[in-house]
């Protein structure tokens, strides 16, 4: 007798796969997302009722239509360009403060070559994760009970918030950059200050550079706002003349708060098109 | 040659490139001038006594952390809102994106696949555009003030600031996402007579699916870290607490609630890198 062939003559039936299977992980991650937005909207008790009705579409109109006309006046619009120079300033010496501090800092948190035992690296980096994690904001907030109100303060907190963010990125390219220059010198007995200042400091600067101006451009932007709480610049103009209730001036800040970011944008784009043609 | 043979034995009597250094610092001390004006920048009053005095004694109150069960359970559910407000942002930021995106993405016009675009459609297409590169140069923190305005204190402004924001960024991002990838799947449907939806639905979202997850993955991330900032002006969740506790000089609430706050961003970071490895 012939035993029958494993393969059927046919393609055998299949059902199409169920739509729910308990092995299939994109069916747990969407139920899992599903649950967490009807749990938000549900916990959150949010006023539809206060944005959607006539009377508040008309409330919201009128209140948009108290911006216009902004204010225009030649003294008001140099107070702003006073206060757009304050950002931009801020911004500039936050970020150069943060780039030297990040090299002070990248340099203990990074293990320099194979054979550095780099005591100190989890400790930098813990610290490093803790400058970062906590926003220029609430920096900026604590700092003005020690600097005062102004700019000085917000110029702090970028600096402490980004010297965070480039030791992070500055101790990753210093453990990546190639270890060749570095060993040749260390072979001939050379300490390590001196190979750090002679041999991986050159080859990894212009990363280092480009992360710089990456993070001064997000600086602009974070210092645009900071002065809500107090630290100077426009942040602080808007939350005055949004306090008081001047409408049109709040609306001429909100514009050279808009200038001021479209300009970084089309610079920054400008910019990398250039360098990377 | 024995005269180059002394030079280079002998290091030179000084440094030859002096000039160059005394350029460079005196233009570092000319620019940073204005800069340190403007900015105030005065170091040496964080070290007067009276700043100091008030800056000790703030941070003598952070120890112990305030660990009452009272504050801890605010503190969790203030967290909860916190996140509950960054995915109730995203979701409303989606509503608005993807009709955005749906309407901007150059792939999906008809009238390209033959030579230019039309005009209408192009200009429907540019309007588009600026209107969501406007929504997103608004920073969230502006529209969050605007709300508070509008809508009164609480979740609803923070709500409201992150989806207008998201939105505009979600849209230009998934547009560029969409624009980048092959284009040949989409332009066969399309010039065999699918309609535009079908086009999307069947040749461009399964080619890009797993970026554009990924992407919106990441921006719920930082929502989380933005609506934290939100409750400084009046949006509810764990920036209002801090605020309150800061205005308060409570400093064992404020070293609390930076730690409820760390481990929640930290939380937030570890599932999203979860699911961006899980989506490959």
């Amino acid at each position: 007798m012939r035993r029958p062939s494993t393969r059927a003559a046919n393609a055998p039936y299949r059902l199409p796969p169920p739509l729910f299977d308990a092995r299939c992980r994109a069916c747990w991650w969407t139920a899992a997302t599903l649950a967490l937005v009807l749990a938000s909207f549900w916990t959150l008790d949010l006023q539809w009722s206060q944005f959607v009705s006539l009377a508040a579409l008309r409330s919201m109109g009128r209140f948009i239509g108290e911006f216009f006309p902004p204010d225009a006046s030649p003294e008001f619009l140099a107070k702003v360009v006073r206060g757009t120079w304050e950002t931009l300033a801020m911004s500039a010496l936050g970020t150069l403060l943060a780039a030297g501090a990040g090299v002070l800092l990248a340099v203990p948190a990074s293990r320099m070559h194979a054979g550095d035992a780099a005591r100190l690296r989890t400790p930098t980096r813990l610290l490093l994760n803790a400058l970062r994690a906590v926003p220029e904001l609430v920096w900026a907030a604590l700092l003005l009970m020690a600097a005062g109100l102004g700019p000085f303060a917000g110029t702090l907190a970028l600096a402490v918030h980004t010297s965070g963010v480039l030791g992070r990125l500055f101790a990753e390219s210093l453990e990546n950059a190639p270890p060749g220059p570095g060993a040749a010198l260390r072979a001939q007995g050379v300490g390590s200050a001196r190979v750090f200042l002679y041999a991986t400091l050159p080859q990894v600067l212009p990363q280092l550079i480009s992360y710089t101006l990456y993070r001064w451009e997000n600086n602009i932007r974070a210092a645009a706002v900071l002065g809500v709480v107090g630290a100077g610049g426009l942040g602080q103009l808007l939350a005055f003349h949004m306090g008081l209730f001047h409408m049109g001036k709040t609306a001429t800040i909100l514009v050279a708060m808009l200038v001021l970011v479209a300009a970084v944008d089309a610079l920054s784009y400008g910019a990398r098109r250039v360098t990377t043609r | 040659m024995p005269a180059l043979a002394r030079s280079t034995h002998r290091a030179p009597d000084r440094d030859p490139a002096w000039l160059g250094r005394v350029f460079w610092l005196c233009a570092a001390v000319v620019v940073l001038w204005p800069l340190a004006a403007a900015t105030e920048f005065k170091p040496w009053l964080l070290f007067d006594a009276r700043s100091l005095g008030v800056a000790g004694r703030f941070l003598r109150g952070f120890w112990p952390p305030a660990h009452s069960p009272d504050f801890l359970v605010l503190a969790a559910s203030e967290a909860w809102r916190t996140m509950a407000i960054a995915t109730a942002g995203l979701t409303l930021a989606l509503l608005l994106a993807v009709p955005a995106t749906l309407l901007s993405t150059h792939v999906l016009s008809v009238s390209a696949l033959s030579g230019r675009m039309a005009r209408g459609p192009f200009w429907v297409r540019q309007s588009v555009r600026w209107a969501l590169v406007v929504l997103r140069s608004v920073p969230e923190l502006v529209w969050a003030l605007v709300f508070v305005r509008v809508v009164g204190l609480g979740p609803t402004a923070g709500v409201l600031a992150i989806a207008l924001t998201y939105g505009g960024m979600l849209g230009k991002v998934y547009g560029e996402i969409l624009e980048s990838g092959e284009a040949h799947v989409t332009e066969t449907l399309l010039r065999n007579g699918s309609s535009r939806l079908q086009a999307f639905l069947f040749g461009l979202l399964p080619q890009n699916a797993a970026e554009l997850t990924s992407y919106t993955v990441y921006r719920w991330e930082c929502a989380i870290r933005s609506s934290v900032v939100l409750g400084f002006v009046g949006a509810g969740g764990l920036g209002q607490l801090l605020d309150g506790s800061m205005k308060m000089f409570n400093g064992g609430e404020v070293l609390t609630i930076l730690c409820v706050f760390v481990l929640l961003v930290a939380l937030a970071d570890r599932m999203s890198a979860g699911l961006r490895t899980s989506l490959g």
